[in-house]
């Protein structure tokens, strides 16, 4: 038996690791890479809380209602976001690269006034 | 109320023409915008004589046609209405009637000024707010034409106002009024918060109804009345608030006779008069607006001695003749006061005109050194000047005589006046005949001399604050000889001259109306002003408790008595001679100094060098009120107010404000750096900020 | 035991993964690390009894989505990353708002650790491809619809977007 907690807190280290390439990268393509972690980070807490609330009915705040393998539809859903954003997200990496011949995020700085 | 005389057509129809001169009269010819001015003016007085001859001669209660209710504030409302008494009669006919004579007069005095327009537009515009002024049934109405008078004042004071001294004369006139208004408005705070209402008859009924006793110390009536007393003081010339007078001769003569002589000046007893009942529960009061009548009346007329511009001279005739009327007020002989502001109005409007029309004749030389031998080339104006001189000395039959003579007789029997005020008031009478008739025989006797060398020392000095008088601005009232065309003196055309005759057949008659009961009269005006004046506690005292009738009619109603009852004829006989001796001996040393042997004033003044010089500066009044209360308010607003407050403070905080927001923003500009990274971390730190808020939540529960 | 040695294992691969990310400057590298993450979280998924969501992170992510990275780099030729100094607020305000939020969350679980209790491969047909398609296709049919729409709109916006400009 696995603790609950190792799972929330694997997820949170994942989740915090992508967060720091988030600031600290420049490619736009590593930061794209790093959102993509953070996505995986929560898929994994969802898998581990449908598996917990499914063996442990009881510790569910009162009044909520379970629906079992929620967690897993969502991570089904969280993946098919993913790859939507990844479609349309790698193609405007093209597009400003086109334009702006970089994939340093520094230098994609138009946001400005 | 009977019938609806539509009283407020009386106000509207000069507004009307005001309102049509002032927006379209530059368009207009000259005789259309005279035109339009004398026909509503005309039209006015129209409807008010038709007005007063419908109530004529008026009931016990007052006629009052309430419009619409005006200002409602919690209990407290102030209607839009007007009230006509036999007090308020005789105030719209002298405020139409001689109106509109100087709106004739003026067609003619000012056909050859600049803003020929401007002029008749503010004319009725004044006609509006005096009329509002006089027939108003509340003080707050009233107060509405209170000040629109002074505005109209200050418009016609500063008509030239590309003259310094005009417009400086204007500003004095409104800011010294403002000092009084103050006294007026904290009067009718008071009266709100006692009476509840503004209205007259409200306040009048609640007094008549004898719920208040005389009062016998300092109380809130003699405070009430205080205040409306200082308030009178600033519209009516008096001490101390009489200084901006003689500064507002700047203004065009006609307005001079109008507005400064004339109505204006005399809505501070008007509205004494109206509150006499006020008044008349607070003898204290009484006695102060008494003194300060008699003070005025005889410091102004000492300063009138020694002017030598001619309408200064009549300036301060005027506010000497107005401390006559203060001082009837002051002894509760409201009649007689109002009865002294008719016959003034005639004989002093008169005056004025009748000035306007000898500075017309000699091209706009105002100092009288510079007149004389007018007689013969301006024959009308003279005689015309003539009659208004002896009526304002005194003379019988002339109207002057009536209104002074009864006036100094209800001072000599009143217990707030007696034996002192009445001397100061004979001596007053003295001496404006006096300085009359000096006016009169330097003006039209003797020599004409328009090139008299005025260089004497301490004349010059008397420069004073009105550098038009001496030639150093010859023109003063702008009256280019040349654009007449013609040089040498003239007689003024007939436009000029008819109202001027009207007037002095008015200023004959005008005061038989009043001819005492022991010179076999039936002083009919006292009669006619009854109701309004002071049966009226006497009528309200009949129909409450007997036993209230005593302490009411007193002390007031007692003094009326004694008058009727008690004066014995030869008295009175000796006291109406007396004055008329008063006066017989100011024209004969006015003929003494000034026609028979002229170098003697130059004698008596280098004798008597220091009282001389200062009577004329005045007593030195404008230069201590700066000295006193200019000056140090001045420095106030210049150290504390402008630089301290406004400058360290005010301006201080605003631009404070935009320097800290644009400080602030320069700083937060960064935050929008356009860098996404930066927005990341915001938003990382934000999600920390929430995560980090719900779990002390969760923790701390 | 066992499958406490394993997720120990796993989870240290992952994370190392997950810094190796963070550390390398070629994107390429960057990629295969995040290959290798996502490889050992889909062990992790079965080591929690979701065998559908395991396999469908290998395939979808792990091979479809990490494919198309891969694909995009070589496409753009992008090369190690640049030392710019676009922002000194991501270090100043960013590193130290995550710092904080890690550690409540860790100290959060670390202190309600023993309140929670543990997870096992418990209840049979937990999980499986079956079970998880009768959710999806009935309880959850008309997200999944909206879902294809939202594909379809990305495949078009790609497209859109991917095309040269004249």
């Amino acid at each position: 038996m696995i603790p609950l907690s190792w799972y929330l807190m694997l997820s949170a280290v994942l989740f915090s690791i992508g967060v720091f390439g988030f600031l600290l990268k420049r490619n736009i393509i590593t930061i794209f890479m790093s959102i993509e972690l953070m996505l995986n980070a929560v898929n994994l807490s969802f898998v581990a809380f449908a598996n917990y609330w499914n063996t442990h009915p009881q510790m569910l705040p009162s009044g909520a209602r379970m629906v079992p393998l929620s967690g897993h539809v969502f991570v089904f859903f969280v993946m098919v976001v993913a790859a939507a954003e990844a479609a349309v997200g790698l193609a405007i990496i093209i597009s400003v690269f086109r334009t702006r011949e970089t994939l340093n995020v520094d230098r994609v700085n138009l946001l400005k006034l | 109320m009977t019938k609806n005389l539509h009283l407020w057509v009386i106000p509207l129809l000069p507004l009307i023409g005001a309102a049509i001169n002032g927006l379209f009269g530059r368009r207009f010819k000259n005789a259309m915008v005279s035109a339009v001015a004398l026909l509503f003016t005309a039209a006015s007085f129209g409807w008010a004589a038709w007005a007063v001859y419908s109530l004529w001669p008026g009931g016990l209660a007052p006629h009052i046609e309430t419009l619409f209710p005006w200002i409602t504030a919690g209990s407290f409302s102030a209607p839009f209405g007007f009230y006509l008494d036999q007090l308020s009669m005789i105030m719209v006919l002298v405020v139409t009637g001689v109106g509109f004579l100087i709106h004739i007069y003026s067609v003619g005095y000012m056909s050859h000024e600049g803003g020929y327009y401007r002029f008749f537009a503010y004319l009725n515009l004044f006609m509006f707010f005096m009329l509002t002024l006089v027939l108003a049934n509340n003080y707050l109405l009233m107060f509405v034409g209170w000040e629109g008078v002074g505005l109209a004042s200050y418009l016609l004071i500063g008509f030239y106002f590309l003259k310094d001294s005009a417009a400086n004369a204007g500003k004095k006139a409104f800011i010294v009024n403002r000092i009084g208004d103050f006294g007026f408005l904290i009067g009718m705070f008071l009266i709100i918060q006692h009476f509840g209402s503004l209205n007259y008859d409200t306040v009048f009924n609640k007094i008549a109804e004898g719920h208040f006793a005389p009062e016998t110390g300092w109380g809130v009536f003699t405070v009430t009345a205080l205040c409306l007393l200082f308030g009178a003081t600033g519209k009516s010339a008096q001490v101390p608030l009489y200084v901006w007078l003689p500064d507002a001769m700047e203004g065009p003569t006609p307005v001079s006779a109008l507005i400064h002589a004339a109505t204006m000046v005399t809505a501070g007893i008007y509205m004494i008069a109206r509150s006499h009942a006020i008044f008349n529960l607070a003898p204290h009061a009484l006695e102060i607006v008494a003194i300060i009548g008699c003070l005025t009346a005889i410091f102004a007329a000492t300063m009138g001695l020694a002017q030598t511009d001619i309408k200064r001279v009549l300036a301060y005739s005027t506010v000497s003749q107005l401390g006559y009327m203060v001082l009837a007020c002051g002894v509760a002989a409201y009649a007689a006061g109002i009865f002294h502001l008719m016959t003034h109005a005639f004989f002093k409007a008169l005056l004025f005109l009748g000035a306007g029309s000898v500075i017309h004749a000699i091209g706009g030389e105002q100092d009288m050194r510079r007149m004389g031998g007018l007689r013969k080339k301006i024959p009308v104006t003279f005689w015309v000047v003539t009659i208004a001189t002896f009526a304002i000395a005194g003379f019988p039959p002339f109207a002057g005589f009536f209104s002074k003579d009864e006036i100094l007789g209800a001072v000599f029997h009143s217990p707030y006046g007696g034996p002192v005020l009445w001397t100061i008031g004979v001596i007053t009478a003295g001496l404006t005949s006096f300085y009359m008739f000096r006016l009169w025989f330097m003006t039209f006797f003797g020599e004409y001399k328009p090139d008299a060398d005025l260089g004497d020392a301490h004349l010059t000095a008397a420069v004073h604050a009105s550098p038009a008088a001496h030639g150093a601005t010859p023109h003063a009232d702008s009256h280019d000889d040349d654009s007449h065309g013609h040089g040498g003196v003239h007689e003024s055309p007939w436009i000029m001259l008819a109202p001027l005759v009207i007037l002095a057949a008015l200023s004959v008659v005008g005061g038989w109306v009043g001819v005492p009961q022991f010179m076999g009269g039936h002083n009919e005006i006292e009669h006619f002003l009854a109701p309004a004046m002071e049966s009226r506690s006497a009528v309200a005292g009949e129909a409450a408790a007997p036993e209230h009738t005593e302490s009411l009619a007193s002390p007031i109603g007692e003094i009326g008595k004694e008058n009727k009852g008690t004066e014995s004829t030869s008295e009175e006989w000796l006291l109406a001679g007396t004055s008329v001796f008063a006066a017989s001996l100011g024209l004969f040393f006015a003929w003494l100094f000034y026609y028979k042997r002229r170098e003697l004033p130059d004698r008596i003044t280098t004798k008597i060098h220091g009282i001389y010089t200062m009577v004329l500066h005045k007593y030195y009044v404008d230069e201590g009120y700066g000295a006193i209360f200019v000056k140090p308010l001045l420095a106030l607003s210049t150290v504390v107010f402008w630089r301290g407050v406004d400058q360290g403070v005010i301006d201080g905080l605003v631009n404070g404000a935009g320097t800290t927001s644009k400080g602030i923003g320069n700083q937060l500009r960064r935050m929008q750096s356009g860098n996404i990274r930066s927005y990341a971390a915001w938003v990382a730190l934000g999600g920390a900020a929430v995560i980090a808020y719900m779990v002390w939540l969760g923790v701390s529960k | 035991m066992v499958h406490q040695v394993l997720f120990i294992v796993f989870g240290l691969i992952c994370v190392a993964g997950a810094i190796n990310l963070l550390v390398q400057r070629h994107p390429i590298s960057s990629a295969l690390s995040l290959v290798v993450v996502m490889a050992s979280l889909a062990l992790i998924y079965l080591l929690l009894g979701a065998e559908f969501v395991a396999a469908i992170q290998v395939i979808v992510y792990a091979g479809a989505i990490m494919v198309l990275f891969v694909f995009v780099i070589m496409l753009l030729n992008a090369g190690a990353e640049e030392r710019t100094r676009g922002s000194r607020i991501a270090l100043l305000v960013g590193v130290p708002g995550v710092v904080v939020l890690a550690g409540t969350v860790g100290w959060l679980l670390v202190t309600g650790s023993q309140q929670l209790g543990g997870v096992t491969i418990g209840a049979t047909n937990f999980g499986d491809t079956h079970t998880i398609a009768r959710f999806l296709f009935r309880d959850f049919l008309l997200p999944f619809e909206i879902t294809s729409v939202l594909i379809l709109i990305a495949i078009m916006g790609a497209v859109v977007l991917g095309k040269k400009e004249n």
